[in-house]
């Protein structure tokens, strides 16, 4: 039985602002079924005694003081920040106007 | 853009048919040197995307840490807001599709908000009304876009946006009432209170300036309305970024009317988020919401779960100065006046500065009485808030202890005041610069009486006469010679004993 359904597909393909084609849906949906299915195997261990967790470390309360910049903190330089984006103007990111929103 | 006229139903009927349910969610920027989860610093107004880094900027790779003053203020304003604090609680990705954010999510809180369940007692026409607060969560705030293209600078027919990402990752509060139902004329009103109340406890806590005008702290006001006396709750629209006390209670009242203009017609209220238009005090629509809403919020696998000691609880409860509230029943109680009283003194945004004219060494009664009276006469005929004028407390608790000494009259302090207000220096040097003090002593003004009797030798004679009556004239040609500055009840018992 598949877990992932291709309207699943579109949807999550909707919300990322992704284009996928027919095909394309039918394709991933195989994929991220086979997937989930992969992972699901997890639930037939015994973890009826292992409390759920969000996270791999039972750490909590990790902080950090209210210092600008301590020393050795990697500084970006505005020109370096810029040149990766794909378009820029004004020292501020160029975007795509954005769609969905009027 | 295209502003769609909207059917608004008059105030009254709408009140009259219907019953409005509001909920507010305040975000406060907080006011630490860096950002939330990392140490980038968080000057207002600095060059673009200068405060950044990998963390903020969703780097590959980059790891954020927590700010432990950011857990620390929102652990206090819970506390505060007289909330429970979360014994354990972490932080969610909120993923969303908007460049707003380079991570495409926004760290927050979701169904494990670090304080929730407290209340707020806001007072609205010497009535109290407790707002419930169903939570406050961390969360970050989102980086700055200009819209290009347009005509207007909104995102409505913008050709492409410009993003700045110093805002990024500023600590944000976000603080969220249960449904508020007052009686509907109230209602705007107490929207009002409600958000000024929470700034006055923002500030007093010391965790953020709140100032509404640089967007440290905004409102999203959500309402509907129900027929009167029904259960059901209506559909809601979630008015965005309202940034001032007044474009609050503006905003809630237009959504109150649009409401009922549309239900009236037999229309149904669509679900949507609402622009607030400050110019005309109107909403248009935004975004409908669907899909758009489905954030697909998980636990933060990059943050560790927070869980404040109760000890550390407690001690951050110690921290906590006297809240607005309790102070303005202290004053009131000290300057005994009632809380009625009070309220206009809050209004007037007169609280501070009379508390401080009265520590300058002004009796409470009149410093209320210069600050509500001329003084704010003085704010309104220039459009600028009380504490703007250029005068201090000090200044006014000085011409209130020349007052009460005698050398200066009521309508004497009137014009020291105009000169202070109008640049002329410290009360004391407008006194002197004006030459203005009551003439109290004697042989200056019997001088002046016999003067005038002698230029009205009739008058004197009628007074003389036993017509007391007359003796204006005298007083009023002394007033003249001493150019107003003597005291008209000393003229007219030294003219009346000069003429017995």
């Amino acid at each position: 039985m598949s877990a992932i359904t291709r309207e699943e597909v579109a949807h999550l393909a909707r919300l990322s602002r992704l284009a996928l084609g027919e095909a394309e849906l039918d394709h991933f949906a195989e994929q991220l079924d086979a997937i989930v299915g992969a992972v699901a195997r997890v639930s037939e261990l015994p973890t009826d005694d292992v409390p759920p967790t969000s996270h791999a470390q039972p750490l909590t309360n990790v902080f950090r003081a209210d210092v600008v910049r301590p020393a050795g903190t990697p500084v970006l330089e505005r020109a370096e920040v810029l040149a990766q984006a794909p378009a820029a103007e004004d020292d501020r990111f160029r975007v795509p106007r954005i769609l969905g929103e009027d | 853009m295209t502003a769609t006229t909207e059917e608004l139903m008059d105030l009254e009927e709408a009140l009259a048919r219907f019953d409005p349910v509001m909920g507010l969610e305040v975000h406060v920027e907080l006011g630490t040197n860096t950002k939330m989860f990392c140490s980038c610093p968080t000057e207002f107004g600095a060059e673009p995307n200068t405060q950044v880094c990998p963390t903020c900027l969703g780097l590959p790779g980059a790891l954020p840490v927590v700010n432990e003053i950011g857990v620390e203020s929102a652990i206090r304003i819970g506390l505060a807001l007289n909330c429970e604090i979360a014994e354990w609680c972490r932080f969610a990705r909120k993923n969303y599709f908007y460049p707003d954010m380079p991570k495409n999510f926004q760290t927050s809180q979701y169904d494990e908000p670090i304080a929730y369940n407290g209340y707020l007692d806001v007072e609205v026409d010497g009535r109290t009304f407790r707002i419930e607060i169903e939570r406050a969560h961390m969360e970050e705030d989102t980086g700055k876009s200009t819209h290009v293209g347009g005509a207007t600078g909104r995102i409505h027919g913008a050709d492409y946006s410009l993003v700045d990402y110093n805002r990024a990752g500023i600590p944000l509060i976000e603080i969220v009432t249960r449904p508020i139902e007052v009686p509907g004329h109230l209602s705007a009103a107490v929207a009002r209170a409600y958000v000024a109340e929470l700034r006055d406890l923002i500030v007093a806590l010391g965790v953020s300036e709140a100032r509404m005008e640089r967007g440290q702290m905004r409102a999203d006001v959500n309402l509907s309305l129900k027929p009167t006396g029904a259960k059901k709750l209506g559909t809601r629209s979630e008015t965005k970024n309202v940034n001032s006390l007044r474009s609050i209670e503006r905003a809630a009242r237009f959504e109150i009317q649009r409401h009922a203009a549309v239900l009236a017609s037999g229309g149904t209220i669509v679900q949507e988020t609402r622009h607030f238009h400050e110019d005309k005090g109107t909403t248009t629509s935004g975004r409908v919401k669907e899909e758009a809403e489905d954030y697909r919020y998980f636990p933060e696998p990059d943050l560790v779960p927070i869980a404040p000691s109760r000890e550390w609880v407690e001690q951050l409860r110690a921290t906590l100065p006297e809240l607005p509230g309790a102070r303005r029943k202290r004053l009131a109680a000290d300057w005994e006046i009632s809380e009625f009283e009070m309220q206009s003194v809050v209004n007037a945004g007169a609280l501070d500065l009379i508390e401080a004219t009265v520590a300058a060494g002004a009796d409470a009664a009149s410093a209320r009485k210069w600050w509500l009276g001329e003084l704010a006469r003085a704010a309104n005929e220039q459009a600028v808030e009380l504490a703007e004028l250029p005068i201090t407390p000090a200044h006014v608790a000085r011409i209130v202890v020349l007052v009460a000494a005698g050398e200066l009259s009521d309508k004497l302090a009137r014009q020291v005041i105009e000169g202070v207000l109008a640049g002329e220096g410290d009360p004391d040097a407008v006194v002197a610069a004006r030459g203005l003090k009551v003439v109290s002593d004697d042989g200056a003004l019997l001088a002046a009486i016999d003067e005038a009797i002698a230029a009205n030798p009739a008058v004197a004679e009628k007074i003389r006469g036993g017509n007391h009556a007359a003796a204006g004239v005298i007083i009023g040609a002394v007033m003249k010679a001493t150019k107003g500055q003597a005291d008209a009840a000393k003229v007219k018992e030294l003219t009346l004993s000069r003429l017995a």
